[in-house]
């Protein structure tokens, strides 16, 4: 009774077709972004916007465009770290040379970069399918990260090999550099993952997101009813590099400051990028923002548990978080292998018959 | 003619590597036969394997470090050293105890699950067992010595001091290597061909529910093939460990492996073999020729690239099974 889609009528074909066509969630949805954008920044301090609150909305942004490419158009990929690089790269590069132009549009054109790298890398799938296509994107990892490690005109020629965000402004708001206030830094990835979540929403649900679904479910078939293979992979491979370079651009410009590639995108952030849309749940935008969320908050729980109510050693700590991380990824693939997203809908099964089951 | 001799050097080098690759990539394809798991895992089998064999030839006391910081106490060896030969036996019991647990507490559950699935639970299982191994045994570099000869091999030297009027340098311990992979090889191979439980496994990597229909077990099948697994882990990190020392670099091994999978195809023995040396000679070579020329550190990437060119050609790699599509 508390969530229901009856007795709510639409009129006309707008009405259907409209984002969110359940009342309560759309209310539901205004409600979060009314919180998100005029409680949140007035509230936030310095600990949550960099333990919390920013690296969420960063990966959050990371795990969607994976997840369109794993989740919605089926190509298990596991070269997210070396996409976010190219991200990072791109916005330091446009920033240091273009320093006049606005940030918000050097972040763009980076994921505008990455779309076209990550096209470049997409080619193979449409000849290599699965295990080895996923073994595969391994290659632009690896072959990214050396780039950027061996190529001195990347880091402008920096001594450390180091890329260091200098201070850009929006509106006269510092939102790189050492000065940022959490606030500015929280509102400019809200910004981007409000207009990027709404963008992959509509995506999924139109022309492009069928494509994508139905060459997920099984390319041969999807190309005998009229799905061009081609377009859909490659689309997949762009849209999805693209919300993957402008969570690097941010993670790197905004939340990191300054960055050395192997260790800000090595290996294990694409792991953590899979994690996430894992945990969250495949095909499900709902899933990205639940399992970006659950990986960013476990770390910090479990550091707060075992170090600073317990007093363990901190390496001995980092090793249980390991063992707790890896457990607990066995635990929910056992439990639910569809994820958060499906307990949710699971959730919300229940809500609509409550208080009468039956 | 310099030149050409260091490169005969380089290739001699290469294929040395190679076969310390095909090693970590046969305990992929074991698995990956028997019950269609792409097992990540792998690598970080090979490390917690060496580091158990470390601890129990040193007598360390297991989860030390755990005991001390609960109950104030300061544990760290039993003081007594446990001979090459037992310890090995025991590490290998540990991993097929390891075995039993996985198909126990993971793959049963998943049984029907999408490969992907299964995958992300091997990922998930590589991050707890490197975890469990630093609680266990420390997460301090450590030296393995089982007896291995080790040191430049003073024969082939002075041969080819003889023939080419330069001497190659050439480690005992990958010759060791070789010999030990090629007797490992030969003795899977043998087993899966000669024996029941081999003719089951075979059974099972061709069809499961059929095998399963024939009354052979897949429970026993999977654990089997876990603890062989475990054990040419334990192999791999016997002769990497003795290498390199037992640390965490060790686990990434499984990422050299995973190239030579896709060049050789996931599903053939004799391709993890082929593929392990066609890449460990490749990218030696490829970082002799080319490296100085694009700054060096190649092989990190050069395997992957070389294996996806290659893939674009015969998807299915080497001596991969066709792939075969129906609507």
């Amino acid at each position: 009774m508390l969530y229901r889609e009856a007795g709510d009528f639409k009129t006309s074909y707008r009405d259907d077709g409209q984002t969110f066509p359940i009342r309560l969630d759309r209310v539901a949805y205004y409600a979060v972004l009314i919180v998100a954008f005029l409680i949140v920044p007035f509230v936030i301090n310095d600990y949550w916007a960099n333990a919390v609150v920013v690296p969420f909305l960063i990966y959050a942004i990371a795990a969607l465009g994976l997840n369109i490419l794993t989740g919605y158009a089926g190509q298990v990929s596991l070269g997210t770290g070396g996409f976010m690089a190219v991200g990072a790269y791109a916005v330091y590069k446009l920033m240091t040379t273009f320093p006049e132009i606005n940030i918000i549009i050097h972040i763009l054109l980076a994921g505008g970069i990455t779309a076209i790298v990550g096209v470049l890398f997409g080619l193979p799938s449409l000849r290599i399918k699965g295990f080895y296509l996923a073994v595969a994107t391994l290659a632009a990892q690896f072959f990214l990260v050396w780039l950027f490690n061996k190529v001195p005109w990347f880091y402008n020629y920096s001594a450390s090999g180091q890329i260091t965000a200098p201070t850009r402004t929006v509106f006269g708001l510092a939102v790189t550099g050492p000065s940022t206030s959490a606030a500015a830094k929280y509102l400019i990835c809200l910004l981007f993952v409000f207009i990027l979540a709404w963008v992959a929403r509509n995506l999924t649900r139109g022309t492009l997101g069928r494509k994508w679904m139905a060459i997920r479910d099984m390319d041969i078939a999807a190309e005998i009813i009229g799905v061009n293979p081609l377009s859909a992979k490659l689309s997949a491979f762009a849209v999805s590099s693209f919300f993957v370079g402008v969570s690097g651009a941010l993670l790197f410009s905004v939340y990191l400051g300054a960055a050395e590639v192997g260790e800000a995108f090595g290996i294990n952030k694409s792991f953590l990028v899979l994690f996430m849309i894992i945990i969250g749940g495949l095909g499900s935008i709902f899933g990205s923002f639940a399992g970006a969320a659950f990986m960013v908050l476990m770390p910090v729980v479990l550091k707060n548990l075992l170090v600073g109510q317990f007093g363990w050693a901190t390496d001995l700590a980092a090793h249980f978080e390991l063992m707790i991380v890896g457990a607990l990824i066995v635990f929910f693939l056992i439990a639910e292998p569809h994820g958060l997203a499906r307990l949710w809908a699971l959730t919300k099964e229940k809500l609509r018959l409550w208080p009468f089951p039956h | 003619m310099d030149q050409l001799v260091f490169a005969a050097e380089v290739f001699m080098n290469g294929l040395m590597t190679g076969v310390m690759y095909a090693l970590v990539a046969l305990g992929f394809v074991l698995i990956f036969k028997a019950s269609g798991v792409f097992n990540y895992a792998q690598g970080v089998l090979a490390l917690f394997a060496a580091l158990t064999l470390v601890g129990i030839q040193q007598g360390q006391v297991p989860f030390a470090h755990l005991i001390n910081s609960i109950f104030g106490t300061h544990l760290e060896y039993f003081g007594w050293t446990v001979p090459v030969v037992l310890a090995i036996l025991l590490a290998g019991a540990v991993m097929v105890l390891l075995a039993f647990l996985v198909e126990k507490l993971v793959l049963q559950h998943l049984v029907g699950q999408e490969p992907i699935i299964l995958f992300m639970a091997t990922i998930g299982l590589a991050y707890f067992l490197e975890g469990l191994g630093d609680v266990m045994w420390g997460a301090d570099i450590k030296n393995l010595d089982v007896g291995l000869p080790q040191g430049i091999s003073e024969s082939i030297e002075s041969v080819s001091a003889n023939w080419f009027g330069y001497g190659f340098f050439i480690d005992r311990l990958d010759i060791w290597a070789a010999i030990i992979a090629a007797l490992l090889v030969t003795a899977l191979v043998a087993f899966a061909q000669y024996t029941k439980q081999g003719r089951a496994m075979r059974a099972v990597a061709d069809d499961h529910q059929a095998a399963l229909s024939v009354g052979i077990s897949l429970r026993f099948i999977w654990v089997m093939v876990w603890s062989i697994a475990g054990f040419v882990a334990l192999v791999a990190g016997i002769m990497w460990g003795t290498k390199s020392g037992v640390q965490f670099s060790l686990s990434l091994i499984a990422l050299k492996a995973l190239p030579v999978l896709m060049l050789g195809g996931f599903t053939s023995i004799p391709g993890a073999i082929a593929g392990g040396l066609i890449i460990g000679v490749g990218e030696k070579m490829f970082e002799f020729f080319i490296g100085p020329m694009i700054g060096g550190a190649t092989e990190n990437w050069f395997a992957y690239v070389l294996a996806l060119l290659f893939l674009v050609f015969r998807p299915q790699g080497l001596f991969g099974e066709r792939i075969i599509e129906r609507v």
